[in-house]
C-alpha cells in the first residue's frame, strides 16, 4: 500500500514536469534570446538601437537602427487589421446571429480551412497574384509594398479574428437576445445594441490576437513587402518588417558578430511584442470572465 | 418604423458581404493555386528527383524531408503534450502553479515563428551542437506545436464524463490507474486530432526550419543528424531566390498544390474525427 502510494506521487510529479515544460521553454527562449541579442549593446548604444532610423548592418560603420523595421511592422499590421476588422467581425456576426442552423457548421469548418493555408503558400498566392495586380493597378514600378503585405496579412488574420469572435458572441445568453426582441427591438438592433455589447471583451480579444497574428508572421512579408528598411509613409512604398528582416538576414551575420546579436535583440523586440499582445489578451478575458452583465 | 427595417436590411446586407468576401478569399487562393498548378503535378514529380539544378524533374527529397520533420518533431512533441494535459485535467484543475503553466501555454501559442527559429539555432544547432538537421529542426517544430497539442488534448480529456472517473475511484482504482484503464482510453481519438492538426502545423511551417534543419539542395537524409529539404522551404527558396524564378514557375505551383494538399487532408482528417467524436459518441 505504502510502495502504492509513493508510486501515485511520482507519477504525479512525472506529469507536473511536463507540464511545467511550457513555462521552461518560454523561460529558455528569454534565455536564449537576451543572452545573444543584449552583447550587441557592448559595442552598440541602446538608445542608437531603439531610437535609430537606419537599418544598414553591411555598412562602415554599421547602423542597426529599430525603427524603420519595427515602424515596417506595426504599419502593414495596421493595414492588415483595416482589412481584417470589418470583414472577419462581419463574418463573425453573420456566423452567429444570421447563418441558418445547417450552414453554420459548414462555415465555420471553411473559415479553419483558411487557417490551416501554410504561411509560404499564402506568401506564393501574393507574389504571383496580389503583387502583380497592385503594380498594375497603381502604376508602380514594382508591386512589392506595404500594401501586397497588408492584403495578405489581413487574409491571414482573418481565421483567429471569425473564430474568436464568433465564440464571443455564441457565449452571449440567449435570455438577453429574447428579452431585447421581447421589447420591440428589431433583429439587428437587438444584435448591435445587446448581443455584440455583450460580447466587446471576446470581441476585442480577437482582435488583438489576429494583430498578433499579423505581426509575427514571416514569410509572407518576406516573400512580397519589397524589404527596404525606410520608415514607412504611404501603404504604396516598400517596408521591412521585424520578422522578415531577420529571417532574411540570419543567413548571412557572420556568428558572434555585432550583425548577429542585432538579430537576435530585433528578436527579443519581437519576442516581447507578443509577449505584451497575449498578456492583454489575457488580462481582456479575465476581467470580464466573471463579470455578469 | 421604415428607418429600422431600412436600417436593418443595410446592416444584413453588410454582414452577408462580409461573409462572401471572406468566403471569396478563401475560394480565389484555392482557384489559382489549383488551377494554375494541376498541369505540374504527375507521378514522376512526386517520386523523382530534381534536375539540371533545380530546372526540372520532381521533388521527391522535399516530401521526404517533410515526412521526416513532421515525424520528428511529434515524436517529441506528443507524449510531452498529452502528459501536460492530463496533469492540468486530472491532477490539478486549478491553482496558482496551473494559472502559471495556462500562460506560459497561451504565450507560447503567440510567440512568432521565427522566434523559434532564432531560439531552434542559438540552442540546438549551436550550444547543443546538433547543427543544421532533422533533429534541430523537429526539436525547434516540437516547441513550437506544443500548445497545440495541449489544448486539444485537454478538450478530449475534459469530454470523457465524471462519472467514468468516479467509477473506476469507487472500483478502487488509484488515480494513476484509472487514467490508464478509462480515462486515455476514452480520450484517445480526441488526441488523435490534436496529433493530426499538429502534423499539418509542423509540415507547413518554414520560417523555425529555415535556420535549423532545411537546405536548398540535398540527398535523401542518412541520419536525424542530415540537413534535409522540405516543401514549404523549397518552394520559398525557388519562388523569390532562385535565378530562373520565372521559368520554373510550374514546379512552383506543383510543389504549392502537395504541400497545401498535404496539409489540408490532414486538417479534413482532424475535422473529421471531431465531428464524428462530437456527435456520434453515446457514452
Amino acid at each position: 500500500m505504502i510502495r502504492q502510494a509513493w508510486r501515485e506521487r511520482s507519477i504525479r510529479g512525472l506529469f507536473f514536469l511536463a507540464a511545467a515544460t511550457s513555462i521552461i521553454i518560454l523561460l529558455l527562449i528569454m534565455l536564449f534570446l537576451f543572452g545573444e541579442g543584449l552583447p550587441l549593446f557592448r559595442a552598440y548604444g541602446l538608445w542608437d538601437f531603439l531610437a535609430g532610423q537606419f537599418w544598414a548592418p553591411t555598412a562602415e560603420p554599421p547602423r542597426f537602427g529599430l525603427l524603420p523595421l519595427l515602424l515596417g511592422s506595426l504599419w502593414v499590421t495596421f493595414g492588415a487589421l483595416l482589412l481584417a476588422v470589418p470583414l472577419g467581425l462581419g463574418a463573425a456576426i453573420y456566423i452567429a446571429e444570421l447563418a441558418p442552423a445547417g450552414l453554420r457548421e459548414l462555415l465555420k469548418a471553411l473559415v479553419e480551412v483558411l487557417a490551416a493555408i501554410p504561411s509560404v503558400v499564402y506568401g506564393f498566392f501574393a507574389l504571383v497574384i496580389i503583387v502583380p495586380w497592385v503594380k498594375a493597378s497603381f502604376h508602380l514600378p514594382i508591386g512589392k509594398t506595404a500594401l501586397s503585405a497588408s492584403l495578405v496579412l489581413g487574409v491571414m488574420a482573418l481565421p483567429t479574428i471569425v473564430s474568436l469572435a464568433e465564440d464571443a458572441l455564441t457565449g452571449v445568453p440567449r435570455g438577453f437576445r429574447e428579452a431585447a426582441l421581447a421589447l420591440g427591438a428589431t433583429k439587428w438592433q437587438t444584435i448591435w445594441r445587446v448581443t455584440v455589447p455583450a460580447a466587446l471583451s471576446g470581441i476585442s480579444t480577437a482582435v488583438i490576437l489576429g494583430a498578433g497574428r499579423a505581426i509575427g508572421e514571416t514569410m509572407t512579408v518576406l516573400m512580397v513587402s519589397g524589404m527596404a528598411p525606410i520608415i514607412p509613409h504611404s501603404f504604396l512604398q516598400p517596408v521591412r518588417p521585424l520578422t522578415a528582416t531577420i529571417a532574411a538576414e540570419v543567413g548571412e551575420a557572420v556568428w558572434g558578430s555585432p550583425h548577429y546579436h542585432a538579430l537576435f535583440a530585433l528578436g527579443i523586440v519581437l519576442f516581447l511584442l507578443s509577449l505584451g499582445i497575449n498578456l492583454l489578451a489575457e488580462w481582456l478575458t479575465s476581467r470580464y470572465r466573471g463579470v455578469k452583465v | 418604423m421604415r428607418l429600422r427595417r431600412l436600417t436593418q436590411a443595410a446592416a444584413f446586407a453588410f454582414l452577408t458581404l462580409a461573409m462572401a468576401a471572406v468566403l471569396l478569399a478563401l475560394g480565389t487562393i484555392l482557384y489559382y493555386i489549383l488551377a494554375r498548378g494541376a498541369g505540374a503535378i504527375s507521378w514522376e514529380f512526386l517520386t523523382s528527383f530534381p534536375r539540371r539544378g533545380m530546372t526540372a524533374g520532381g521533388i521527391f527529397p522535399a516530401i521526404v524531408g517533410t515526412f521526416y520533420l513532421a515525424v520528428g518533431t511529434l515524436i517529441f512533441s506528443l507524449p510531452l503534450g498529452i502528459c501536460a494535459a492530463i496533469y492540468l485535467v486530472e491532477y490539478a484543475p486549478q491553482g496558482r502553479a496551473v494559472r502559471l503553466i495556462r500562460m506560459a501555454v497561451n504565450n507560447l501559442a503567440g510567440v512568432p515563428s521565427i522566434v523559434f527559429g532564432l531560439f531552434g539555432l542559438a540552442f540546438f544547432v549551436r550550444l547543443l551542437g546538433l547543427g543544421v538537421s532533422i533533429l534541430s529542426g523537429s526539436l525547434t517544430l516540437a516547441f513550437l506545436v506544443l500548445p497545440t497539442i495541449i489544448r486539444a488534448s485537454e478538450e478530449a480529456l475534459r469530454a470523457v464524463p465524471q462519472e467514468f472517473r468516479e467509477g473506476a475511484l469507487a472500483l478502487g482504482a488509484t488515480r494513476w490507474q484509472m487514467i490508464r484503464r478509462v480515462v486515455l482510453p476514452a480520450g484517445l481519438p480526441g488526441v488523435l486530432t490534436g496529433a493530426i492538426l499538429a502534423l499539418g502545423r509542423a509540415a507547413g511551417e518554414t520560417a523555425p526550419i529555415i535556420f535549423t534543419a532545411a537546405v536548398f539542395s540535398a540527398r535523401l537524409p542518412n541520419s536525424p543528424l542530415s540537413p534535409v529539404m522540405a516543401l514549404p522551404y523549397h518552394l520559398f527558396v525557388m519562388a523569390t531566390e532562385s535565378i530562373f524564378y520565372e521559368e520554373t514557375r510550374p514546379i512552383q505551383y506543383g510543389t504549392a498544390i502537395v504541400l497545401l494538399g498535404l496539409v489540408l487532408a490532414l486538417d479534413l482528417v482532424a475535422i473529421l474525427v471531431r465531428a464524428r467524436l462530437r456527435r456520434g459518441r453515446r457514452w
